[in-house]
This record gives structure tokens, sequence and C-alpha cells, in this order.
């Protein structure tokens, strides 16, 4: 009895790949989990009227190029500039709707990295609307060949270059820390957990970027840790989103979080507020928020406008 | 006046009926689903493209119909009615009306095979198949629906017997199993793998492709066909098991028979769609309130019930939040537990309490 269900479990397995082998009869889309397709095989129009853009970054980067006039609508994560806010909008960029976006008719689509999901994309692949698809890496790169990118796409390589020559120029001008302070990012301290950045994360690269070291480098991605272990990575500078504060209303981190007034951090009420499309949207204000943490990083060092913003 | 004409009619026309008027509406349900979407496209333009698409080019509403619309549509019908069927048959296995599929394993091991696909990817010497990549997530999902099944069933089986109450109690046992395995996964993911996770856990036929359809559809209806066969034993089953052998009906068979149909056609279905819950408890409990008990109506019935139900439900999911879409399976839940509750309760109304 047992032998006859285990050559039906067999049979049914190789069954079931064959069945994966026979389809996917075309390669021109691409589903895999993990990295999303990194181009799309339609040509696309020399002078759109319609854009749809998909993600914080790039819808910012659109603005900043002046071509907000073609925008239709936008994803949620799209809260800058406030013009930005008053577009239709067309869901989460993680969960978006291939009918749905195809429903605005965009004759254009810019998709951030973290578009998705997958089959989504494909989706739109395969209704012909031509879309560009952005790098997601968190790097200096990354973001300003994203800014060149829909710049050429839109025909405005002047400004994209413009853009990045700025961009370029603040980082030039960032002043060459002595030291690096001990940083801890916080994502979120909902429900009694709190989750941290470590590796990979948007928040690690601008820590980095702007001379800090991550405390939470230990690991990848973002990861719940107790109070106890927040104060056992002793922090000098804790980073959070203004979203992330806003969790709190009243007392503050410090009081959502106990561990948080047993840290170097604490004690020195080094606590660090950005709103989170500015510090981890990797789009043109990149070089801004890079300056912005860097002074508050290392205020000792003299630079104009340091200082630590109190709770 | 609709229940008074129900209760005019005999039990012999009733399920007849019923599983007639299902069949129509599920051909209504259908139609209306296609003609419903984020897309605005008037029916002119939909029976154009329906009847004229093939072999012209150029037609964005080809596209989006037949390659969006159509898959989706027919894997929701697919989905709903396999849970629909398998459930019915499962209840009628357990003589519980509380049982579905996921109480075999199949929802429990489908999601924690996909959690390992997502979480931990194709190994390494897995790595040169092609295609592998592509599907790795469903082809894990139905893996896992099948081990676990197969795990629960073996755990059940003594001396070639099936024992129903170990049945369940084994199935209670892998589900809890898959799900703290699911949790290390959990714990485990990146940021990016968390959502997919909690996206595939949604359930969704959004992502539905005629790929995907090749690889479920097939089950799906060898299972029904497998099922449809067991109406008269499981009728015989309902007199309980000593008794139902003794009139000639094949127990111990058409226990493995339904145990492998379900992890088949909801494990295949289920590892495109992501778990979707409370279709397979609620359609044959829909079905038995009209048609009645006897499964040679339930089964059928609650297939053609299973795929209305999800069909509208995706609808639902569609249209509601345009152009964003909800996860069906939260459509499903959100309208389906409340309406189950109610059910429960003018049925306790009607048997006086």
């Amino acid at each position: 009895m047992t032998r006859l269900f285990k050559s039906a479990i067999l049979g049914v397995l190789l069954a079931a790949a064959g069945n994966g082998a026979a389809f996917g009869h075309d390669g021109s889309h691409d589903h895999s989990h993990g990295q999303e397709a990194s181009t799309s095989t339609i040509p696309l129009p020399k002078n759109p009227q319609s854009i749809v853009s998909v993600g914080g970054g790039v819808t910012e980067t659109i603005f900043a190029l002046g071509a907000e006039k073609a925008l239709v609508a936008v994803d949620t994560s799209s809260v800058y500039p406030e013009a930005a806010t008053k577009l239709p909008q067309c869901g989460y960029q993680r969960t978006l709707s291939a009918e749905g976006v195809a429903s605005l008719k965009p004759d254009l689509i810019f998709l951030a990295g973290a578009a998705g999901p997958p089959s989504a994309i494909a989706q739109l692949e395969k209704l012909g609307i031509p879309n560009v698809r952005l790098n997601e890496a968190h790097t200096l790169e990354a973001a300003k060949e994203n800014i060149l990118k829909i710049g050429a796409t839109l025909e405005r390589e002047e400004k994209a270059k413009e853009l990045v020559a700025q961009i370029d120029e603040k980082i030039a001008a960032l002043p060459k820390p002595t030291s690096r302070p001990k940083v801890l990012f916080i994502l979120s301290a909902g429900g009694g957990r709190t989750l941290v950045s470590g590796k990979g994360t948007a928040a690690d690269a601008m820590i980095e970027l702007a001379g800090g070291e991550n405390v939470a480098a230990e690991f990848t991605s973002f990861k719940p840790v107790s109070s106890e272990a927040l104060v056992a990575m002793a922090p000098e500078v804790i980073l959070t989103t203004s979203r992330t504060v806003g969790e709190f209303r009243d007392g503050g981190i410090e009081k959502a979080l106990p561990g948080i007034a047993l840290t170097p951090a604490g004690k020195a009420n080094r606590i660090i507020v950005m709103e989170d499309l500015y510090l981890m949207g990797f789009g043109p204000r990149v070089g801004d928020a890079l300056v912005d943490l860097s002074r508050q990083f290392h205020p000792a060092s003299g630079a104009p406008g340091a200082n630590v913003k109190p709770q | 006046m609709a229940r008074a004409l129900v209760a005019s009619l005999g039990w012999r026309t009733r399920p007849r009926l019923l599983v007639i008027a299902l069949g129509l509406a599920s051909i209504a349900i259908l139609f209306w689903s296609v003609g419903s979407g984020a897309m605005a496209i008037s029916w002119n333009e939909i029976l154009d493209s329906l009847w004229n698409a093939y072999g012209r080019e150029g037609h964005r509403n080809d596209a989006l119909i037949w390659n969006l619309r159509l898959p989706r549509i027919l894997m929701g019908f697919a989905a709903g009615g396999a849970l629909g069927i398998c459930g019915a048959a499962l209840q009628g296995l357990f003589r519980n009306p509380l049982a579905d599929p996921a109480l075999i394993g199949v929802s429990g091991g489908g999601a924690l095979g996909a959690a390992f696909a997502i979480v931990l990817g194709v190994p390494k010497f897995l790595a040169g198949i092609p295609l592998l990549s592509l599907y790795s997530v469903p082809l894990a999902a139905f893996a896992g629906a099948f081990a676990a099944t197969a795990l629960v069933y073996s755990v059940a089986t003594w001396q070639g017997q099936v024992q129903v109450a170990t049945l369940l109690l084994a199935g209670i046992a892998i589900n809890a199993i898959a799900g703290s395995i699911i949790g290390w996964f959990t714990f485990m993911a990146t940021d990016a793998q968390l959502r997919e996770l909690s996206f595939w856990s949604l359930g969704s036929v959004g992502g539905a492709s005629w790929e995907s359809l090749a690889g479920s559809v097939p089950f799906v209806a060898v299972a029904l066909f497998l099922l449809l066969f067991y109406a008269r034993p499981l009728n015989a089953l309902a007199l309980g098991e000593s008794n139902a052998k003794h009139m000639g009906a094949p127990v111990e068979s058409m226990k493995r028979g339904i145990v492998i149909a379900t992890a088949l056609a909801v494990g295949a279905v289920v590892s495109f769609t992501g778990t979707i819950g409370f279709i397979g408890l609620v359609a044959p409990h829909l079905f038995r309130l009209v048609g009645g008990p006897d499964h040679r109506w339930v089964l059928p019935g609650s297939f053609l019930m299973g795929g209305c139900l999800l069909c509208v439900a995706d609808v639902i999911a569609r249209v509601a939040a345009i152009p964003a879409e909800i996860p069906v399976g939260i459509v499903v839940s959100t309208i389906g537990a409340p309406f189950f509750l109610f059910l429960l309760m003018s049925e306790k109304k009607r048997n006086g309490g």
C-alpha cells in the first residue's frame, strides 16, 4: 500500500516537472523570483504624453527633470514633492495590478527596481505597454544611472546630467570624517517589536556613505531585536524616519523603547529623524540627504548648520 | 417567496434543479467576469476580441482579455471548483461538516513548499534544469502539498486501513509542524522575501497565465473525474464505515482516492494562487442547504458553487480599489466568514436550537 503511494508521489512529481518544462513557450517574459527582469523589448515612445511612475525616487526624478506634466498616475510610495501626492494613484509599487495600471492608458511606465509582483510586470510586458525598468541597488552609481536613464528616455539628458553633477558636487564637498560613529537605524518599533536595518538595506548604504558605522551590519535585511540587544549594540547615534516616530505619538521613541535611554545615543540625545523617502529613496535628493546625515554624524567637523535634531 | 418555492419542490428534483441552475450561473458569472475589470471595455469590444482576436495584431483589448482576464477567470473558477469539490468529498469522508482541504495538510504543506522556494531559492544541484527557477515557487508548493498529505496519510494508515480520526489528528499535527517551519523561514527572510511570503499567504489569481493554467487544470480535471465516481460510496459511508463496507462500498480505496485527488487538485491550484481559505468549507454547505446531502449532486454542485464564489470574489478584488487590487483571499474571508456565521445561526433557529 505504501509502496503504491510512494510510486504515486514520484509519478506526480515527474509529471509536474514535465509540465514545468512544457509551459513557458516563449522566453520574452521573466517571472523569476528575486531579481527583476532588467529590460523590456518594447520600443519606447518618442514623446510620451501619459506616464505612470512607480517608485518614490523615480517620481522625484521626473519632477526634478521638469517632466511632471506628462504624469498621469504615481504609486503610493511617491510622496515627494507634494504635487506628486495630488496625482491619481495606481496602488503600492510592490503589489501592482497589471490591468489596473493598463486602465490608466499610459504610453510609458517607469518601474523602480522594487516594482512588482514579477507576474504583474510580465503581464504589462505582454500587453505591449512601453516600460523602463530601473536599478534597485542601493548605491550612488545606481542612483545616478537611474537619473540618466530617465533623463535619456524623456529627452532631457542635459537636465539629468546637471542633477547628477549636483549630486557629485555635494558628495565631493563632504568633510573627510576623522571618526566613524556607531549608528543604528530603526525601521519600526510597533507592537514591542523593534526592526533594525542590517546589511544590504537602503539605510545601511546611507549610513556607510555618510561616514557612519552600522552597528547592525552583522546580519542582513531587517531583523527584530530586543531592548536588551539594543543596549548591547551601544549605538552612538540612532537614525529613524518621521513615519516611525509618528507611531509613538506623545511619548517619543525613548518612551516607547525603554532600551534607547540606556544607549550612548539615548544618553546624549543623538536621535536623528528624517523623512523616509528623503533618506532611503536614492533619488535626486540623495546628495542633500548625505550632506545632512554626514553633518549630524560628525557635528565636530564644523560644517555649517550642524545640529542634532532633538526628539 | 423563493423559499416557499424551493420548499414546494421535492428532494428528488431540488438537487437536480440546483446543479442545472449553478451550471447556468457559472456561465453567466464567467461572462460577467470577462466584462469586469479596471479597464472599461464595452461589451461590443469584448465580444469582438473573444471571437476575432485570433491572428490579428495591434488591438490592445485582445492582449488584455486573452492574456490577463481569461487566464485569471479560468484559474479562479478552477481553483474555487477544486476547493469546493474536494471540501465536499472530505466532509463526506470525515462525516464532519467542518472538514476542508486544509485539514489534511494540503494548504500547510503548500505554504511550506512555497516558503522554502522563496527563502532558500533553487538548490545548486538543480540549478541547471531549464525553467526550474521560473516555476520554483509553484513546483515547490505543489511538492510540499503532496508530501505533507502523503505524510498525513501514511501516519493514519495502520495495517492497510486508514483510521479517519487519526487522519484528522495527523493533519492538525502536520499543519502545526509546517506552520512552525514557515515561522523559521519568515525569521530568516529578507525584506523582499518577506513581502513575497505575505503576498503568497494572502492568495491571488492575478498572476494567472495560460502556462499556469496548463500546469494546474489537468490535475483539477483528473480529480473532478475521480471524485465523481465516489458519490455513491460516499452516500453509503454516511451510514457508518462498517455499514458501508457491508453494502459493498470500496471504503479503503475511496479514502486513498479522495486524499490523492485533493492533494493533486488543491495542491496544483494553490501552488499558483497561494492560500485561499473558506471556499472548501462554505461551498458544500451552501449546496446542501438547498440541494440536500446526496453526494451525486453535492460533488458536482460544490464544484460549480466553489467556482462561482471565487470568480465573484475575484471580480470584487479587481474592481473594489481600481486601479489597485485587493488580494482575493482577503475578499473571500471578509465576506465568507460572516456569511458562514449567519448560516450557522439561521440553521440553529430552524432546528430550534
